[in-house]
């Protein structure tokens, strides 16, 4: 599967230490990952006198995290020594957790956080109503069994729900599929 | 803590994962360092601008990441009234599309946005009241998305009327009678039978009501609207879920869901009726007609009843009386709330630290 960020290119001339900057910041809530595995990074532009412009996408709308993320965004790059640092917010596309990185879903995973499957097709017509247990399969991250049950389909953050495990009993939290 | 299976990406996509194997524990912690080395699988083709292009083709980013970039700005970390978080009118691009007027955009990101905040305040009064902490987590989640998008939706509709009122400013320093929102969402709380009938209403509503807002000739409401189908879609299955457990569950779990379905069933009839705002928007392409969503709010409500033994609520009961919510015409339940709501903000307004 190709992501719209996997399409959109990779550090070209005079970008790649603005970008390898902002890729390395940490979320603030999920921080076993940089901003750049969760997929909410979504440009850096370098206008070569010292400027920066970053481009970020929510999770959720209501995600109480971007004014951090932002922040902390701005505060690395001030840092490496980009004078005039701009973050900009974007809500087009909407995020999925199909942009979250293969190597954020292993650290996810390491992190005993289970990553998300791919995120629903949408179909043409109305959104259809989901009634009824989940029938997605979620391995434990601990114990690695698939005898695994939804116990909320909300969590501790917007982006998570929380799980548990039959055989070793253990709850567990799981990255929701957006 | 760490196993196996962490070391094996989820079989995205696949109709039958993954009962992993396990075999011996991976007991590698990961290292600040490990978290900044560039993964190899993380290749990216160079751009020819040099610049990270998300969304090549899409004609509505540049426009978009200002207003919303605009809505959102601050470098202050913490979101909170006082804290200067704010400051909608810096850079907020108000174009609009050809044949949509600034006054009913302004208008409709009201109603909608206050729907979003006065439901998402019902919500948030049962922190601490839901009989389980799962539920108690939940109904806080979907009240901070509820939040998020009011926030999106009152900026805008600040900064589309012209008034340079910031989201604060609409949230707290307007009158009950300025407010726009439907009946449905500022009726006092009853028990969580009843909660879950509201909300299954209202989110099989608004769900309904944002899938083809999507759509909007307004880059930023049609933006605000794909993001709230995916959470709303979310606020709608939790609903329905419980609506089905309750009714299909004891003697009194029925009982309650059926009384609480009774009494959120008057304030249904105004979430089809269209203001003129709505109509001269929907005509204009930018917003949608409410009359419109009534067959899709019909099946899926249907659905879920079916699935909990239910029958739908006789419509003859009394409403909440003459008057609409998108007239400003409130019941007293709406003026308790603001009160509550609007207090610290009223108490010391332009206050900062």
């Amino acid at each position: 599967m190709v992501s719209p960020r996997a399409r959109s290119g990779a550090p070209g001339r005079g970008v790649s230490s603005a970008w390898e900057v902002a890729r390395a910041v940490l979320d603030p809530e999920l921080p076993m990952l940089t901003l750049d595995d969760l997929g909410i990074l979504r440009g850096v532009e370098e206008t070569g006198d010292g400027s920066v412009v970053v481009t970020v996408t929510p999770t959720y709308s209501g995600c109480p995290a971007m004014a951090a993320i932002r922040a902390d965004l701005s505060a690395a790059l001030r840092a490496a020594g980009y004078a005039d640092v701009e973050v900009r917010t974007v809500l087009a596309p909407a995020w999925t957790t199909d942009w979250i990185t293969e190597e954020g879903r292993r650290r996810l995973a390491d992190a005993g956080v289970a990553p998300p499957g791919q995120a629903p097709a949408r179909r043409r017509g109305p959104v259809p109503l989901t009634l009824g247990p989940v029938r997605r399969r979620v391995g434990c991250p601990r114990c690695g069994s698939g005898d695994t049950e939804e116990v909320s389909r909300f969590g501790s953050t917007a982006c998570k729900d929380l799980w548990r495990c039959r055989a070793c009993r253990e709850p567990f939290e799981h990255v929701k599929e957006l | 803590m760490s196993s196996e299976a962490s070391a094996t990406p989820d079989p995205r996509g696949s109709a039958t994962p993954d009962p992993r194997e396990p075999s011996a524990p991976d007991v590698r912690v990961p290292s600040a360092s490990d978290v900044r080395v560039p993964s190899s699988a993380d290749v990216r083709a160079p751009s020819s601008a040099g610049v990270h292009e998300p969304f090549p083709g899409d004609p509505r980013e540049p426009s978009l990441a200002d207003a919303y970039e605009a809505i959102n700005d601050a470098d202050d970390p913490r979101w909170a009234y006082g804290t200067g978080f704010t400051d909608p009118l810096a850079g907020v691009d108000t174009r609009l599309p050809g044949g949509v007027d600034a006054g009913d955009l302004s208008a409709y990101c009201l109603m909608l946005g206050d729907d979003a905040l006065v439901m998402s305040h019902r919500l948030q009064e049962w922190c601490t009241h839901a009989p389980e902490l799962e539920e108690e987590v939940a109904l806080a989640n979907i009240a901070l998305d509820l939040l998020g998008q009011a926030r999106l939706l009152l900026s805008r509709a600040g900064a589309a009327d012209g008034s340079g009122r910031d989201e604060d400013a609409m949230a707290f320093l307007r009158g009950p009678e300025e407010f726009r929102n439907v009946r449905l969402a500022e009726a006092e709380n009853g028990d969580f039978g009843q909660e879950m009938a509201r909300l299954l209403v209202f989110a099989t509503w608004r769900l309904a009501l944002l899938d083809r807002l999507a759509s909007s000739r307004d880059p930023v409401l049609a933006a605000v609207a794909a993001k709230g189908v995916k959470e709303v879609a979310y606020h709608r299955d939790y609903a329905a879920g419980w609506v089905v457990r309750l009714g299909d569950g004891t003697p009194y779990s029925r009982e309650r869901v059926t009384e609480g379905l009774a009494a959120v069933w008057p304030d249904v009839a105004e979430l089809f009726v269209p203001h003129e705002v709505e109509a001269r928007l929907a005509r204009a392409g930018a917003g949608v007609d409410p009359a419109t969503l009534r067959e899709e709010f019909d099946d899926v409500i249907g659905q879920v009843l079916t699935a909990a033994t239910l029958t739908r609520p006789s419509t003859t009961v009394a409403g909440s009386g003459p008057g609409r919510g998108r007239d400003g015409d409130h019941t007293p339940a709406l003026s308790r709330l603001l009160d509550e709501l609007q207090s610290v903000a009223r108490a010391h307004q332009g206050a900062t630290w």
